[in-house]
């Protein structure tokens, strides 16, 4: 890895690690106000315990061997032969890759708010990482999934898919909010999270490129264009369809948009960014309604967000490939003439993800619920989870 | 002894502030309160569900006054805080048995 690479691999893992700091906001602000603090430990917690067990054994079980089909070994565990020696690369790849790990997790925590205990979260991210995260994560980069010949730049299948259809396994299991839903406590938090996404997830993008190259430059511009086209979607259908140009339309656009191009960044150019990002912006628009329609209580929409959004980039990606722009080793999309070997990759890829994350994640939490108990009292629900669970009050006088 | 109370629109709260100044008050407390009346509340839309916002924020103003002032007082709110519009607000007066000035133990209308 040449300088100027690792330069960038270092600088686009520390803007991944801000973007947990930003999902947090995003998030609660979103939250009730008796529940913000819950929210924002939620998410805190997943950067406080995920870089460790990453450094334990993660790594290891998620890249070693790299072509392992199913899951890596512990060839090495606490990191052993991965040193300075050479120009770096590898301690960054690890840097990098561990971001990503803490973030996964932190995404499902929007749909369990304001009523999953604490403790029960705290397990639950640990064996979810490694029992969900670690293995779809090994499919797609490396094993088989990926050498079938599906295609996922920086995590739409891996992250968001994945994360995103756990949500939904998680809140089936956990039940409804006795209050229902509520507006955003505070839409500026809402807002500057989604800046600090936003801003985060060129690392997570054009970092992924793991070098300082002109599919890097691609990735970043695509992250730019599709994130604003998403935007802009949603705020006027909702400005079409409800009579406003809400705030929330544009933030909730923006990440829609950043999910969609995830897995897409690195192989689609031109226009694509563009209609990748409207076409995310309309869908998801309407996927957040599917829950009163079906009856689940995600809280926060991570399931009609991220779900929904990293399915329609992931799938996308069958018709806008382009890997003669990128001198790239995979098919191309039906729009440049590879017919839909590649789609038909994609589809399989995440309805995989999809079955062995939602099995999974269902059984974690099936087996937490018949063991600690997965819920906050009725009093601690009705009263505040910041108070019963943090024994912290987010806004004193 | 009279206690005013008032419940007004925020925005109000400085032009009243003004007004009672001019006419000689010489304290008020304010609380920042929630409350329905004929007003009613209003929707709000996030990502397409719709919430009722039932309790329409108000300023509650509470005014110690002699009971010669209190008419005074509140004719004074009364002009202030009216816009004509639904939800202006209210004003109810109250009898006071004692006050007493912590810093002084002055008692009675000495205390207002």
């Amino acid at each position: 890895m040449d300088s100027g690479s690792l330069g960038w691999v270092l600088i686009s893992s520390a803007l991944v690690l801000f973007m947990t700091p930003g999902l947090a906001f995003f998030y609660g602000g979103m939250d009730r106000r008796r529940n913000v603090l819950n929210m924002l430990m939620m998410n805190f917690y997943c950067l406080l315990l995920v870089p460790v067990l990453w450094f334990i054994v993660g790594y290891s079980l998620a890249q070693t061997p790299f072509d392992a089909d199913f899951i890596g070994g512990f060839d090495s565990l606490f990191l052993k032969d991965i040193t300075v020696a050479g120009d770096g690369a590898a301690l960054a790849t690890v840097a990098f890759l561990g971001m990503f790990a803490a973030i996964t997790p932190a995404l499902i925590s929007g749909a369990v708010a304001d009523r999953m205990k604490f403790s029960a979260w705290a397990i639950f991210v640990p064996l979810w990482l490694f029992l969900a995260y670690i293995p779809v994560f090994k499919w797609v980069y490396g094993g088989w999934l990926g050498q079938r010949g599906s295609i996922d730049f920086a995590g739409g299948t891996a992250i968001h898919v994945n994360a995103g259809i756990a949500a939904l396994a998680a809140v089936l299991v956990l039940g409804k909010r006795k209050a229902g839903g509520a507006p955003p406590h505070s839409m500026p938090l809402v807002m500057i999270g989604t800046g600090i996404l936003w801003f985060g997830w060129f690392g997570f993008n054009a970092g992924s490129a793991l070098a300082a190259n002109g599919q890097a430059a691609q990735a970043f511009m695509n992250t730019f264009l599709a994130a604003a086209a998403a935007g802009l979607a949603w705020v006027f259908v909702e400005w079409m369809r409800d009579g406003h140009p809400t705030n929330l339309g544009a933030a909730s656009g923006i990440v829609a948009g950043l999910v969609a191009i995830t897995p897409a960044a690195g192989y689609v150019s031109g226009p694509a960014p563009v209609l990748i990002g409207l076409i995310a912006g309309i869908v998801c628009c309407y996927a957040v309604k599917l829950k009163s329609k079906f009856g689940y209580d995600d809280a926060l929409d991570v399931v009609g967000v991220h779900f929904v959004g990293g399915l329609v980039g992931s799938l996308l990606i069958g018709f806008f490939a382009n890997p003669s722009f990128f001198d790239g080793k995979f098919e191309e999309g039906i729009f440049y003439g590879g017919g839909a070997k590649l789609l038909v990759e994609q589809a399989l890829a995440n309805g995989a993800a999809i079955v062995w994350s939602f099995v999974i994640t269902l059984l974690i939490m099936i087996a937490l619920k018949k063991t600690i108990g997965v819920r906050v009292s009725d009093e601690a629900e009705r009263g505040g989870l910041d108070l019963a669970e943090h024994g912290e009050n987010a806004y004193h006088e | 002894m009279k206690l005013i109370t008032a419940i007004i629109k925020p925005f109000k709260l400085d032009d009243v502030k003004d007004a009672l100044r001019a006419a000689g008050i010489t304290g008020i407390t304010v609380t920042e309160a929630r409350g329905f009346g004929r007003q009613g509340g209003h929707t709000e839309t996030y990502r397409g569900a719709e919430y009722n916002i039932e309790f329409v924020p108000k300023v509650k103003l509470e005014i110690l006054s002699t009971d010669g002032d209190a008419a005074n007082v509140c004719d004074v709110i009364t002009k202030a805080a009216a816009t004509g519009k639904i939800g202006d607000g209210k004003i109810w007066v109250s009898n006071i048995e004692s006050i007493v000035r912590i810093r002084t133990g002055e008692q009675g209308p000495d205390a207002i």
